[in-house]
């Protein structure tokens, strides 16, 4: 990973322009951005590595590689998703999962985050987990998603996501 | 005159040099406007609005922090469209602010909660605000952040990097749920963190605070089984008296020692003894370095937010940091065991409290080097304002207190002891000290004034028996670093480099009353000046009570003993961690 980074750190002559396209990398090829990745870059880029973290995090679709969860659920809770009822949503998450905004279900499976705008408004409220965008939520479609992930029985160990 | 450019201000004509803003500008005619991420010294935001105006031809209301003054324009700075827009931005800060005020340690010294006040914010109208509940980041022994306060001015992620280099916070996370935090959340204990403080002095709000000890004080002073000693810092001196409504720069040595007694410590003691101590101490030790072809340049060591910024910045100089300890630590080394030995208390029944303008001050005394008596060299250290604030528990009417005089001999000190406070002082007594050392002839122009000052970076060159002694002085830990690359490098021209943490030196603490800004700090060090012109004695090796405990304790500087109780070592600590 390192090699493929100094590529795209040499193209740049290691001007912070760079980390962008090197968070891109590493998300499409890590699923997140780990600490050691990020002193890395921040070295590269004579940055402090609270920049690099403070980038990272900016971006709702890049993680941070810090809470292990499954699935990270991202609720949108912009204007829009708001105004359509994204705290219904997010209230039956809470519920079902039994936890709130921020954190981790026991079993390291759910992780709940509340996220800005995911540029999906004409279809709102919005929920993301992991990759896959879910649209036009209600409580009812909310309940069913979750079931299914609760039931699907699998022990691949996630590592990702922000605060 | 096309350099100028007037313009128009409530009214009043102004005439202010081009590049100059509109906030600027209103205050060469009187005029205050309100700000909040604005705050001297450090880049323009132009983040939080409150310093917004009315300029004539324009739509919107414009900050007045970041907009130029232009030729012709018309502004106005207290319009209703202004006030009801500031006001209605406080009011929308307050709807997420916790309401604690009572009991928030910056009670007295919140912006907020003062404009709140100033703008006429009379009830709290947005009820329904979110309020965070965010975990404190109490990892550090010295600097709390409580996020929930936070109002993202971002004024201590600038002066951090800034000013101090550091980088150490900065923003997280987007939106409502944007936090200023370290690296990967890890808490300012475990990232690279200086804890100078100097965030504490930038936050308008209750966000940044030092960790209190100001109980665990005072169930020592209450415990007939401990006997108390407290040493205050030089730059304490010259500030304390703000927190009692004194004009900056009012010395009150005597009224703070007669207060220290009356809160019932069993011996009120000098730091600046030590100070002279470190001076007699690092002076031999430079002398080593030049004569024995030791490592140079030599640089100071009694500035513990420099220390650890060193360690994670530029491990591979840590050979160039005298060994000396700061002059707090050697204090609580000797009260525990020369001094206990001379009244005959053991040392695990005294307790070592140190009155310091600094918030880094209580992190070394954690550190695992310090405790050469086999205990801890200093218990507890409370920065300036904690003191203040234990006296003011007290009901001590400080203004009114008759002076008194500091307890012997750990008391006794002379002017070098006293100016170490200030960016510069550990140099000029150094020269005092290592210029008499060196030609045996006694120094009749004592005051060096090229390394007094705030110019950021100041360089002098001393002659001393024909040898051509380069010296440099840095303060605020981003012009220590332009010094440290040519360390680095192995291009410093520099035989001693004297760096302090904070700007202004320790007179400028993290500890030190709010405010602390360029005018406050100038007219500390004036008073340290003053008092050093005062004292009799102005040259650390003449100080009696050091020269008795060189015949009476340690033998003589750099001595085995001197070593052990008073030099240290450096850790290497690296980014990130
Ligand atoms: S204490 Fe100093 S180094 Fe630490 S975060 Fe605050 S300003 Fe930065
Ligand atoms: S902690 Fe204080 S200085 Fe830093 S952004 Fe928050 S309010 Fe501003
Ligand atoms: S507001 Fe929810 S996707 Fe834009
Ligand atoms: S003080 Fe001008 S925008 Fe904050």
């Amino acid at each position: 990973m390192k090699e493929r980074l100094k590529q795209i750190l040499n193209s740049y002559h290691n001007q912070r322009e760079a980390l962008l396209p090197c968070l891109h990398l590493i998300q499409k090829e890590e699923g997140g951005l780990s600490e050691e990745i990020a002193l890395f870059l921040a070295k590269e880029l004579n940055l402090p590595p609270v920049e690099v973290y403070s980038v990272a995090s900016f971006y709702s679709m890049f993680t941070v590689k810090q809470q292990k969860a499954k699935y990270i659920i991202r609720v949108c809770v912009s204007l829009p998703c708001y105004l359509k009822g994204s705290d219904k949503i997010l209230e039956v998450l809470h519920k079902e999962l039994g936890i709130n905004s921020g954190e981790v279900s026991a079993d390291k499976k759910f992780f709940i985050e509340e996220v800005s705008c995911l540029g999906a408004c004409g279809k709102a409220p919005v929920m993301l987990i992991n990759e896959t965008l879910y649209d036009n939520l209600t409580p009812e479609k909310v309940r069913e998603i979750i079931s299914q992930l609760k039931d699907e029985n699998s022990t691949e160990e996630y590592s990702q996501t922000g605060l | 005159m096309k350099d100028f450019v007037s313009l128009t201000i409530n009214g009043q004509k102004v005439k202010v040099l081009k590049g100059t803003t509109l906030f600027e500008a209103a205050k060469q005619v009187n005029i205050n406007i309100p700000h909040l991420c604005f705050h001297e010294g450090l880049s323009l935001y132009g983040a939080c609005r409150i310093c917004v105006v009315e300029i004539e031809g324009r739509a919107r209301l414009e900050p007045s922090c970041t907009t130029l003054a232009e030729e012709g324009m018309v502004v106005r700075t207290n319009t209703w469209r202004v006030r009801r827009a500031r006001r209605m931005i406080v009011e929308l800060l307050l709807a997420n602010h916790p309401e604690d005020c009572f009991t928030c340690e910056r009670n007295q010294s919140c912006e907020l909660r003062e404009l709140a006040y100033d703008l006429g914010v009379r009830e709290l109208r947005f009820k329904k605000g979110r309020k965070y509940h965010y975990p404190l980041d109490l990892s550090s022994p010295a600097v709390i952040r409580d996020p929930n306060k936070c109002i993202q001015c971002s004024r201590c992620i600038r002066v951090c990097l800034e000013i101090q280099g550091v980088g150490a916070i900065d923003f997280v996370n987007r939106g409502g749920r944007t936090q200023v935090l370290t690296f990967f959340n890890k808490g300012l204990n475990n990232v690279e963190c200086s804890n100078c403080g100097q965030c504490i002095l930038a936050c308008p709000t209750g966000a940044l605070r030092e960790k209190r000890e100001v109980d665990e004080v005072w169930k020592a002073i209450s415990d007939p089984k401990k006997f108390t000693i407290v040493q205050t810092a030089p730059a304490v001196r010259a500030a304390i008296g703000e927190e009692f409504g004194l004009p900056p720069g009012t010395l009150v040595t005597g009224k703070m020692v007669s207060a220290l007694r009356r809160l019932g410590f069993d011996r009120v003691f000098d730091t600046q003894f030590s100070a002279d101590l470190t001076i007699v101490e690092e002076a031999h030790e430079l002398i080593e370095r030049i004569e024995g072809k030791g490592i140079l340049p030599m640089i100071t060591s009694c500035s513990p937010g420099w220390i650890k910024y060193i360690e994670h910045f530029f491990p591979q100089c840590l050979e160039h940091l005298s060994t000396c300890k700061s002059p707090q630590q050697m204090f609580g080394a000797l009260a525990k065991t020369y001094y206990a030995q001379k009244i005959d208390i053991p040392p695990e029944d005294m307790y070592v409290v140190s009155i310091m303008p600094c918030t880094a001050k209580k992190f070394e005394a954690r550190r695992e080097e310090m405790k050469a008596s086999g205990f801890r060299d200093v218990d507890a250290v409370l920065t300036t304002r904690e003191a203040a604030r234990m006296i003011k528990e007290a009901g001590i009417d400080f203004v009114n207190l008759e002076d008194e005089d500091f307890d012997e001999p750990l008391g006794i000190s002379t002017g070098a002891g006293v100016i170490f406070g200030a960016t510069g002082g550990v140099m000029e007594a150094a020269l005092r000290t290592a210029y008499e050392l060196l030609t045996k002839k006694e120094l009749k122009e004592i005051e060096f004034k090229q390394v007094r000052g705030m110019q950021g970076i100041k360089k002098a060159e001393v002659l001393i028996n024909g040898l051509k002694l380069k010296v440099a002085v840095a303060h605020g830990l981003s012009n220590a670093r332009i010094l440290l690359e040519e360390v680095k490098e192995g291009r410093s021209p520099y035989h001693f480099i004297e760096i302090m943490a904070c700007p202004g030196g320790c007179l400028g603490g993290g500890g030190q009353p709010l405010p602390t800004n360029l005018k406050v700090r100038e007219a500390r060090a004036n008073a340290l000046y003053r008092e050093d012109r005062n004292k009799g004695i102005r040259k650390s090796h003449q100080n009696p009570a050091l020269i008795m405990l060189y015949k009476e304790f340690l033998g003589k500087p750099l001595s085995d003993k001197a070593h052990h109780l008073l030099h240290t070592s450096y850790v290497s600590r690296g980014l990130g961690n």
